[in-house]
């Protein structure tokens, strides 16, 4: 474990990582400080005005929405539109401060409970072998006949917007490649002595797959789901981007881009007039899924022996 | 070898059943009312709620879920998708419609694919640690990064918005005059690139290809960023092989030793990743087609996923799951093929 974070700490581009995640961090758990809420729902993105057209970064709240704060008797904690606004009068800058939490419930809370899932459906397949490994084996290979994004889309369009749902196609279609990933581990792990000896002893298979093949195996399904955030992270706003994912209005990056897309273009003559409804959602989303990657990339050359030594 | 192949071609049939049972294991999510939309043509019946009723018994859409699966299995054989609501035509000719437009992209980006992402990635193997590897792999890694999405819209900003050189869409509104009507111009393939050459029309080429250029490259960069990761892992590890050493200490030139040597053996894994990427594209024709307007397949489910048109979105991903399959077998199988270690085995 100490290699591991010494090597990630002396590799440039994992450093880069690690600086960018601790940014995010920060950025999530100061969130309701850099960007004070102004409704009961944090994550509904406060409106700067009604106009359909985005705004300029320094827009300031039109005095229509500032009237129904007060009639609301909600006290404006500020006024200005530092990024501008998106399509639909939403504010930039706090659709991406508050976005960042979302990013990270999407990235953590759906890769975590998908590899508990692979973890799980692997080991099982991988310890019992025989035909339960057959039969669990191919449903594996049908759950992965679908291209990711397409069967993400098609379970949220029939379950309905909503983040919650969004985890649930990413979850319901990204368990796969722990499982198998995990099976392979055992199947090798399998055949060491030490697994042997326990069986030998009369130990209990739950305990044996417990106690000693996965602790030996976990590594590289953690590398799996670091290089995974990233691309959960990806898929969950391109739904979003498409238009079934996140409801509208909600702080997600995915739906602010989709937000600029009518707008990418600008005017005739100034085609870049609203660079900043698509730059700022845009690079947090890149930069977030960066940092995981780098990491991830790091991790994955620490895990190849072949590369061992390497670095 | 040959007991590999036919165990493959054995798991065919029961992978698409069970595609196919995935399929309407999500459709029957949904209540028989909101299925009824995708069995008829006109979705003012369903607001007469006995007309409904009657219209949901005689399609089967309150049976239990194995009769259900039955009846839907049975119409599905007989080449029946139902309505789509969302292009106003029976799904099945929503599809074949399209198809064409979406397999003249996907063709088309397989070209950079291979190119450039071997090319980039034997550089970047043979620069192994040098300012110009780094530069190529970060760049890869950056590339990775880099959702569809935003790329795509970034292309669109700069050679659309700025310079005005590649319009979305998928043909300028006077060739679409001349290769829809007919008039003049044959469609043999219904590839407009093709057509437009077999017809001898050169301006309808170029302004098809025009169209082509954005979502090749968006739907492409992916794909080649990760082929060129693992051309430079494969060819990084034969660079290391005791026979390359040799070549080199018998005095053979770099030149031959790397395009000669080890290029050969460093492409059998890469190979089959080609393919894979290549399958691995797919996924990625709903985002392209949409940020460029493309009128291809992938267009067409993601607006019906925003009408809520649910009988197209799942006729969609049946469809471009048995492509999928059938390519990931065609590619198992050719690298069975061509590798000579599996082959002898």
């Amino acid at each position: 474990m100490n290699r591991i974070l010494r090597k990630l700490f002396s590799n440039a581009s994992s450093l880069v990582g690690i600086a960018l995640l601790f940014i995010f961090i920060i950025i999530a758990i100061l969130a309701p400080l850099i960007a004070p809420p102004l409704s009961e729902d944090p994550y509904q993105i406060p409106r700067m005005s009604w106009d359909i057209a985005p705004q300029s970064p320094g827009f300031l709240m039109s005095d229509n929405i500032r009237d129904i704060y007060t009639v609301m008797g909600i006290e404006i904690k500020w006024n200005k539109a530092i990024c501008g606004t998106a399509e639909g009068g939403y504010d930039i800058f706090y659709g991406l401060i508050w976005g960042t939490r979302t990013a990270f419930r999407i990235g953590l809370i759906t890769v975590a409970i998908a590899a508990l899932i692979g973890v799980f459906i692997g080991s099982i397949s991988a310890y019992f072998g025989g035909w339960i490994d057959e039969i669990i084996m191919r449903i594996t290979d049908i759950f992965l006949s679908f291209p990711f994004l397409v069967a993400a889309m098609v379970l949220t369009t029939i379950l309905g917007r909503g983040l919650d749902k969004v985890m649930i196609a990413l979850i319901v279609f990204g368990w796969m490649g722990y499982a198998r990933l995990i099976r392979g581990s055992i199947l090798s792990a399998k055949e060491e002595t030490y697994v042997m000896a326990a069986k030998a002893l009369g130990v209990k298979d739950i305990k044996i797959i417990w106690k000693h093949l996965l602790p030996n195996t976990i590594f590289p399904v953690m590398v799996q789901g670091t290089m995974n955030i990233g691309s959960m992270v990806i898929t969950a706003a391109a739904l979003s981007f498409l238009g079934v994912g996140a409801p509208v209005g909600y702080a997600d990056w995915g739906q602010m881009v989709s937000f600029a897309r009518n707008w990418i273009i600008g005017s005739p003559g100034y085609a870049g007039q609203y660079w900043y409804a698509v730059f700022y959602p845009g690079i947090f989303i890149v930069l977030f899924v960066l940092a995981w990657n780098l990491i991830g990339d790091t991790l994955r050359d620490i895990l190849d022996p072949r590369l061992r030594g390497e670095l | 070898m040959l007991s590999y192949i036919i165990r493959r071609l054995l798991l065919l049939p029961i992978i698409l059943i069970g595609v196919t049972f995935l399929i309407f294991s999500a459709f029957s999510l949904l209540s028989p009312m909101e299925r009824l939309a995708n069995y008829i043509t006109n979705p003012g019946a369903l607001k007469n709620p006995q007309m409904a009723e009657r219209l949901i018994t005689k399609y089967h859409l309150d049976d239990p879920f194995p009769l259900g699966y039955v009846h839907w299995i049975e119409k599905l054989i007989k080449g029946d998708l139902g309505w789509s609501q969302s292009a106003n035509q029976p799904v099945w000719e929503a599809i074949s419609q399209r198809f064409p437009a979406t397999l003249e992209l996907v063709l088309y980006s397989i070209i950079p694919v291979i190119l450039v992402g071997i090319w980039l990635g034997v550089i970047s193997a043979v620069h192994h640690n040098d300012m110009l590897d780094q530069t190529i792999r970060v760049t890869a890694i950056i590339g990775w990064s880099l959702p569809t999405f935003i790329f795509g819209l970034f292309v669109l900003f700069i050679f659309y918005g700025i310079l005005g050189w590649l319009p979305p869409g998928r043909l300028s509104v006077w060739a679409q005059d001349i290769v829809y009507t007919g008039v003049n111009f044959k469609s043999y393939t219904h590839l407009v690139t093709i057509d437009a050459l077999l017809n001898g029309n050169i301006p309808i080429f170029l302004d098809a290809l025009r169209h082509l250029i954005a979502p090749i490259i968006t739907l492409s960069y992916i794909s080649w960023a990760g082929l060129l990761r693992i051309t430079r892992s494969s060819m990084l590890e034969t660079l290391r092989k005791d026979y390359v050493r040799t070549a080199r200490a018998k005095g053979v030139d770099e030149h031959t030793v790397i395009h000669l040597h080890a290029q050969k053996n460093a492409m059998i894994p890469v190979m089959t990743m080609a393919g894979m990427m290549i399958i691995g594209m797919l996924g990625g024709v709903v985002i392209t087609e949409t940020v460029f307007t493309y009128p291809g397949l992938g267009f067409w489910a993601a607006s019906s996923a925003q009408q809520l048109d649910y009988g197209s979105v799942i006729s969609f991903a049946l469809l471009f799951a048995v492509a999928m399959v059938v390519g990931n077998l065609i590619v198992d199988i050719s690298y069975a093929l061509i590798d000579p270690r599996v082959r002898l085995e």
